[in-house]
């Protein structure tokens, strides 16, 4: 800021010099010309007195604005600012509420699913263990069936075996007395049934 | 009035001429203090039309008012500290008064009020009386405890002390002269190079060719002056700031 003082104090010189000559040149009434920084003319008729008068109204006009900053612009502002801060932190108050209820219902949410999946999967497999048990009762009596079945036809095989190895023998003596009696002229009849006993009695089929 | 009979008038820019006629002039209402009637009225408007709206979401003129509050709020506050509260509305007044004082000085036709010693003296002197008497109010007898610091060798007293009174005794007196020779030498300034582009264009052909130099120049100085007009209007509440911290403190 030096120079620029310097620059001012020189300009102020160089105007002195015109003041001067004005002030010379001014004869006619009114108050004479200022000499130098009207700034400091405090010894200037007219000058002095404003001056005196401007430092007055300064601090009558700063007064004026100190008291309407101070009762009523400045408090409104801070109320407006204050008004601010308390709706921010409201709504970030109510952003936080509505987070924790989100987060309740999503933990309500997924308990209800886990809860839903447990029972469906004890569903599931009390059916397939229903199903398995029918299924393994119905294999049962059907086994027992065929098994009956099965008993039954072969009792059956074994009475048809029995009646035809009963038949077997009469054939057998039959046809062996015929052949004896062709090749003889005569058979006993008590003797081949013997002789066809024990040769089935020796071939295991009696 | 710049180049009256050619030749380089700075000063007269800053004479202090009656307004409203015959009443300004017996009441030495002038238009140094229309201009402070202006500004106040301006301050005033800016701060009351612009938070008319309350919005929660501030237009143009709020987030003007709003961020001119939270400056000098943070100025304070830091400053000072939270005692500075109470100075808030003081330092508030004084850097809007100051800076549209320094603004609207840059008006063509208009008055810079702050180039005057006398108003810029005042307001220093305020301050002055304000840091005084809060210091007193405060830490009563203890505030001159402030000439003379702790722990400093007794046998310096007879230097520290005078040093002391006379650095404090100073302090309105370079927070005045510091806004006044600013504001004085910036318009001044302007005032010289804007007589010489009319001296200077009245030179023949060659003439307006050469005075587009020192418009030029004018037209940086006046981005210059806003820039300085702003600064020392926060010099001045920042220094006030300060003042009242060691009010506030004592160191």
């Amino acid at each position: 800021m030096k120079p620029r003082v310097l620059i001012a104090v020189a300009a102020a010189g160089l105007a002195l010099l015109p003041a001067l000559a004005l002030a010379a040149a001014q004869t006619h009434g009114g108050p004479p010309p200022v000499e130098g920084m009207p700034q400091l003319a405090f010894g200037h008729p007219e000058q002095g007195r404003y001056l005196v008068a401007n430092v007055v109204w300064l601090l009558i006009i700063f007064g004026v604005l100190y008291l309407t900053m101070a009762q009523v612009a400045l408090p409104r502002v801070e109320s407006v600012l204050a008004e601010r801060r308390a709706r921010i932190e409201g709504d970030l108050e109510q952003a936080q509420a509505s987070k924790q209820r989100a987060d309740a219902a999503l933990a309500e949410h997924q308990a209800a699913t886990a809860k839903a999946r447990a029972e469906a999967q004890a569903a599931i497999a009390g059916a397939t263990q229903q199903a398995q048990a029918e299924a393994a009762q119905k294999a049962e009596a059907l086994n027992a069936r065929l098994n009956a079945q099965i008993g039954e036809a072969e009792r059956r095989i074994a009475a048809s075996r029995d009646q035809a190895m009963s038949a077997l023998r009469s054939v057998a003596s039959d046809a062996a007395e015929a052949m004896v009696s062709r090749l003889t002229g005569g058979a006993d009849r008590a003797v081949v049934e013997q002789a066809v006993t024990a040769e089935l009695a020796a071939r295991g089929r009696a | 009035m710049a180049a009256e009979g050619k030749t380089i008038d700075a000063l007269s820019q800053f004479e202090l001429t009656p307004v409203l006629g015959i009443v300004g002039h017996s009441v030495g209402f002038t238009q140094s203090n229309a201009l402070m009637l202006l500004a106040v009225g301006l301050i005033t408007g800016l701060m009351m039309y612009g938070m008319a709206q309350r919005s929660l979401v501030p237009g143009r003129f709020q987030a003007l008012a709003e961020s001119a509050y939270e400056f000098v709020q943070g100025l304070v506050t830091e400053q000072i500290g939270d005692e500075g509260k109470r100075f808030f509305p003081f330092v508030f007044s004084l850097f809007m008064f100051i800076l549209f004082g320094n603004l609207l000085g840059m008006f063509p036709y208009a008055f810079t009020f702050t180039s005057h010693i006398a108003v810029t003296f005042g307001l220093a002197a305020v301050v002055f009386v304000l840091i005084t008497v809060v210091a007193l109010a405060i830490h009563g007898t203890k505030f001159f405890g402030y000439f003379f610091p702790e722990g400093a060798p007794i046998w310096l007293a007879p230097i520290i002390v005078p040093v002391e009174i006379v650095s404090y005794l100073s302090r309105p007196v370079s927070l005045s002269i510091r806004l006044f020779a600013n504001m004085v030498a910036g318009h001044v300034m302007l005032k010289v190079f804007a007589t010489f582009i009319v001296l200077l264009g009245g030179l023949g052909a060659v003439g307006p060719f050469v005075a587009t130099l020192p418009l030029a120049l004018n037209i940086a100085l006046v981005g210059f002056e806003l820039l300085v007009a702003f600064l020392q209007a926060y010099v001045f509440a920042i220094l006030t700031c300060i003042y009242l911290h060691d009010a506030v403190h004592l160191h």
